[in-house]
């Protein structure tokens, strides 16, 4: 079985503050992650390949440097990595990020799993992983917690939704999008990290791919940002005082002035 | 491709590099240099007061007769025989967009036995006509039929925009149709409007709420768009007339290499996150999982949802199901109450969209009340007895 699991690269919004004059990230001196919902894809993939054995192969679009997410999976225990990198896939939007990674799985020809975070935490879209199982036209399930391979060439797996959960057997290949539940990052072993420094990641530009340079980057792209702007913030934060009982009655008028529901 | 400076405006004021979240503006002698590192966000084409930058040119012009793509549709979501509310709020959102073009607002209804109150009830909403596709296949949702439904009916019929609730079966198929129809689709929008051109624009948080980007899809019909719960107000209006059509699609629509073997409910009720009208969440403030029981006695008393911040759900204190933020769910309920929640940015964009914030925290100088709307800062084993106590006092 030959899994795929797709990352992204992310500020770490751990350290990100935000400027008070001008109400901006202040992105400067903030480090890159892995966005962490592609961790735990990363996870899934790994446990399948302890369980039933697998070939898990770790891809991401980006600029050179993601080179280093890549070495980061490979320490987990991935066994490849391919970096998606040209100055012709910048400023995709997630149609053409879809196109560049499907042709990229396309290239590889042999895969039978697709795992991706359930969204990215800087763009929140929540939609590569869905347009890319349209344009590679295979079955998918969104917000996966748990994965069963019970007979060869399906897969069991329960989802998340908002009312509760679904099991669902899929026919591969497939493409999952995953989310915490499904399990923790692993830490590193000294074997695969000793392993990952000297491995060689394979990037694949458009020369390697083959798409119509109009298919990538902003000029592959339907969707364009027309305006930037910072979002009003609340500047009447009413900050209650005096005795904790006088402070309770005074939040429960005001609750009860503002009609919030429940009270 | 990155921003295009030019050279003639560019007074190198440095104010462009100061805003650019990439860090990818460096000042030169006479113009600024923009690096590798840009990644066309378009921050620094809005703050140039000298009109010094631009993007390049999305796309490849306008691909076919975008005219022809005319009306506003809503795809109506369903549970239990009830619509969404999700779906109310975007037919009286979709309402004031198909009047501003001048075209009708049409709801597309995709289920199995499904009768004409939901219809009806749509049409009450603002929807001219009601689409019904009525098909065993479609009782349980699959991306793959759902999907392929909406994709012949917009082919079929050709409006010009297309809007979804951002829920779980929205932020799940909706991506779909966009990729089957060749189209844009911006997701989560908290605000739609007409531009001057007829596009539709539309406006959504990016950089985890901290900056508002309006996106347009000039040049790929239809529009699409989805919408997350409670944003958008629904007005319901008794004694509209409209259409029901039901429509017949091909087999081809209702193939699928996906079973649903079982739907399995949510038995805990005060997981319902993204549904509930009030919610009260704990942070590792509350010490221990046994102190949930009072962000949980609050909650039921106002008949809302329990929430935890990924430090009470890290400490095992509350299920992951139960974690707003980034890495849980993001919510938006009329009352939010953190509890012993200091306000990471993660755990902020994940409500800071909700109308009321109450923050409850020790720490004065904790970031939740750079969000709240009402602070107390007050040991919250003493605060929340007290509080509860005043509610009950009112009963």
């Amino acid at each position: 079985m030959h899994i795929v699991v797709c990352i992204k690269q992310v500020p770490d919004t751990k350290n990100v503050r935000i400027d008070p004059d001008t109400h901006t990230l202040v992105r400067q001196g903030v480090e890159s992650i892995i966005n962490p919902f592609d961790m735990f894809a990363v996870e899934g993939a790994l446990k399948i390949k302890d369980l039933n054995g697998a070939r898990v192969t770790v891809m991401t679009m980006g600029p050179p440097q993601a080179a280093e997410a890549l070495r980061e999976t490979l320490g987990l225990g991935a066994d490849d990595a391919v970096l998606l990198s040209d100055r012709a896939f910048a400023g995709s939007d997630t149609w053409a990020t879809s196109t560049t990674l499907s042709a990229a799985i396309r290239k590889m020809g042999d895969v039978d799993l697709i795992l991706c975070g359930k969204q990215a935490v800087d763009g929140d879209t929540a939609q590569v992983g869905p347009e890319m199982a349209a344009l590679l036209d295979v079955p998918y399930a969104t917000f996966v917690k748990k994965i069963d391979i019970e007979e060869p060439g399906f897969l069991k797996v329960l989802r998340q939704t908002d009312e509760g959960s679904e099991l669902w057997k899929l026919q591969l290949p497939a493409l999952l999008t995953v989310i915490k539940e499904l399990g923790e990052p692993r830490v590193p072993s000294l074997r695969h990290k000793m392993r990952a420094k000297k491995a060689e990641i394979a990037v694949w530009g458009n020369a390697e791919l083959g798409l119509d340079p109009n298919s990538t980057g902003l000029c592959g792209s339907f969707t364009q940002v027309v305006r930037v702007f910072s979002p009003q913030r609340r500047t009447n934060r009413i900050q209650l005082e005096g005795s904790i009982e006088n402070q309770a009655e005074q939040l429960f008028q005001y609750l009860k002035k503002a009609r919030v529901p429940g009270l | 491709m990155k921003a295009i400076v030019d050279g003639q405006k560019c007074t190198v004021c440095g104010v462009c590099s100061d805003a650019c979240p990439m860090g990818a503006i460096a000042l030169r002698e006479n113009q600024v240099e923009i690096s590798d590192d840009c990644s066309l966000c378009g921050i620094c084409v809005d703050t140039c007061e000298f009109g010094a930058l631009s993007l390049p040119e999305v796309g490849h012009g306008p691909s076919e007769d975008l005219g022809s793509y005319r009306g506003v549709w809503v795809y109506a979501e369903w549970r239990e025989g009830k619509v969404h509310g999700v779906s109310h709020e975007l037919l009286s959102a979709g309402r004031i967009l198909a009047d501003k073009r001048g075209v009708e607002l049409g709801a597309v209804l995709l289920g199995s036995g499904l009768d004409d109150q939901m219809a009806g009830e749509l049409i009450s909403y603002g929807a001219e006509v009601v689409y019904v596709v009525d098909a065993p296949e479609l009782a349980h949702f699959t991306d793959e039929r759902y999907s392929k439904c909406i994709v012949e009916l917009v082919n079929r019929k050709r409006p010009e925009i297309v809007l979804a609730g951002a829920t779980s079966m929205g932020r799940s198929f909706i991506p779909r149709v966009a990729a089957g129809l060749k189209t844009g689709l911006t997701a989560d929008c908290t605000e739609l409007d007409i531009g001057d051109e007829g596009h539709l624009l539309q406006t959504r948080p990016a950089f985890g709420g901290n900056i508002m980007a309006t996106i347009i899809c000039p040049n790929r019909r239809p529009q699409m768009a989805t919408v997350r719960p409670k944003v958008m107000k629904p007005v319901r209006m008794d004694g509209r007339q409209g259409r029901i059509e039901r429509v017949e699609l091909p087999s081809r629509c209702f193939e699928a290499r996906v079973e649903v073997l079982e739907v399995i409910a949510e038995q805990d009720q005060t997981a319902k996150l993204t549904e509930a009208d009030v919610i009260v969440s704990g942070g590792r403030g509350l010490r221990s999982a046994e102190n949930f029981h009072l962000i949980e006695e609050l909650a039921g008393l106002m008949n809302g949802a329990v929430g935890a911040s990924r430090g009470a759900v890290e400490e095992g204190w509350m299920a992951p199901s139960h974690q707003v933020g980034q890495t849980g769910r993001t919510v938006a309920p009329t009352l939010y109450v953190a509890v012993g929640i200091s306000g990471a940015v993660q755990h902020l964009v994940g409500m800071q969209g909700s109308q009321v914030i109450v923050a409850v925290n020790k720490d004065a100088s904790a970031p939740i009340f750079d969000v709240a709307t009402y602070g107390v800062v007050a040991d919250l084993f003493e605060f929340l007895p007290e509080f509860v106590k005043r509610i009950k006092r009112e009963r």
